[in-house]
């Protein structure tokens, strides 16, 4: 499958790449691990009359502790993210939720902002950075700005990025002690996109009361979905198998499936329901080392 | 016709250049351009695998990049593998082990392999089966895919021995 034709642009520095998303205004795309964009371009999907390859902008691929948060760089590759060492230690649950993305190769290329910005609500990443309450920053003519996850996912493929605006980092509030989270997704085969999947993530205080809770369900609705019903309901509550099951209920409540070749909606909701309660658990088990 | 770019590119060793359409894919440039057709187009739709080269050390799908997007970068294809007339412990495995049936994933299977065994030089049966997973094979071989890994990193084991081997002798 040959794309349609584009003119290719290699800017070296950030301020480069936003004058050219302005020069060429909605005709042009940001080409970043290009995972997604390139096979919907080969369809024809997508038919960027410019494209902008930010790949070779130095600086802008990291994964660290700083400020208060773990700072994920624009360019990171999904690879590096699997691979960091302050990931596997401190953060199971982007470890559970990137060893289910894609492939090895794909993950070689693919970039987590690159996850976010597709607004796709079948990407895995949006449901991990809702449960773990995310901000990512924009930057364009004017400077950076904070977007808080769950502002950020508008519509199907439409997020609240501008036109020339690029994903630089994602910042993660590092847990307080005694956190966990986890990533559960149910794929027919390695590479797909989930049936359904969801993240959970608490903290608790040590007899194991809920102080703060977040879950994010994945391809269930036009976006990405932020089960609040059920975050909401287990603050306060002592995490045991009967306020697990009510607020798996509340985060099936939560869903808008789509009956598809996936499966039917029914079947999505209840796949959610079960889901949440071993995303939840783990969380718990985790919270609890 | 948008404007052509010039692509430099060493693969499997040598500097190869040429100015293509920035629409074409790296497998394209690789297969037609370079005349390089060891790697394969599968599916097209990047599920399959057969099109992996390595890239900068890398394994990525050829189909899913642009030629352009690989500028003075280092490529390494199939035909790479084979080393002064010999052919690499992996292509011995897989011929040994029956490691194939059509052959059609093979270039692929051949470079998420390679890139495997460089990272991790005693792989379990797990890690070779997370490595491959990106690796379709329709000929259901999987199980002497596994086998012809293991026996290539026996003898790359045994062939880094044998240096050491000599050194205590001395």
């Amino acid at each position: 499958m040959i794309p349609p034709a584009f003119e290719y642009l290699r800017p070296a520095t950030i301020p480069e790449a936003i004058s050219l998303l302005q020069q060429h205004g909605e005709d042009a795309k940001i080409l970043s691990g290009g995972q997604s964009l390139v096979p919907m371009m080969k369809l024809r999907i997508a038919r960027p009359a410019y494209l902008v390859d930010i790949n070779r902008i130095a600086g802008l691929s990291y994964v660290k502790e700083e400020g208060g948060f773990l700072k994920i760089g624009g360019l990171t590759r999904e690879a590096e993210l699997e691979a960091s060492s302050l990931v596997r230690a401190r953060y199971p649950i982007l470890l559970d939720t990137v060893r289910v993305i894609a492939d090895p190769q794909v993950r070689n290329l693919a970039t987590i902002a690159g996850n976010l910005a597709h607004g796709d609500p079948a990407n895995d990443h949006p449901a991990t950075m809702l449960a773990l309450r995310a901000r990512v920053v924009a930057t364009g003519a004017n400077g950076e700005r904070v977007i808080p996850i769950e502002q950020f996912f508008e519509t199907l493929f439409t997020t609240a990025l501008q036109q020339a605006e690029i994903l630089t980092e994602i910042r993660i509030p590092i847990p307080p002690a005694h956190s966990g989270g986890a990533y559960f997704k149910l794929e027919r085969k390695v590479g797909d996109f989930a049936t359904a999947a969801v993240a959970a993530q608490v903290t608790v205080d040590p007899p194991g009361v809920v102080q703060k809770a977040g879950i994010g369900l994945t391809n269930v609705g036009p976006i990405p979905i932020k089960a609040k019903a059920a975050e909401d309901f287990l603050e306060g509550k002592r995490l045991d198998a009967t306020s697990i099951a009510q607020a798996a209920q509340f985060a099936a409540d939560a869903s808008q499936p789509s009956s598809d070749l996936r499966g039917p909606a029914e079947y999505k909701k209840s796949l959610v329901r079960e889901l949440t309660k071993r995303a939840l658990s783990r969380a718990a088990e985790r919270a609890a080392k | 016709m948008a404007k052509k770019q010039l692509v430099r590119v060493k693969v499997n060793g040598r500097d190869r250049q040429a100015e293509v359409e920035p629409r074409l894919l790296l497998i394209h440039f690789i297969r037609e351009v370079l005349q390089l057709t060891g790697s394969h187009i599968g599916c097209d739709t990047s599920h399959c695998g057969a099109c992996t080269v390595l890239l900068n050390g890398k394994p990525v799908k050829s189909c899913t990049m642009f030629a352009v997007q690989a500028d003075e970068g280092e490529i390494i294809t199939v035909e790479g593998l084979m080393q002064a007339g010999q052919l690499h412990p992996l292509q011995q495995g897989f011929k040994e082990e029956h490691g194939l049936q059509c052959g059609f994933c093979t270039p692929g299977m051949l470079m998420s392999c390679y890139a495997l065994l460089k990272n991790n030089v005693k792989p379990s049966e797990e890690d070779i089966r997370w490595g491959i997973s990106g690796n379709l094979c329709r000929c259901t071989g999987y199980q002497n895919i596994v086998r012809a890994v293991q026996f290539a990193a026996n003898k790359m084991a045994e062939a880094d021995k044998k240096p050491e081997m000599a050194e205590v002798a001395k």
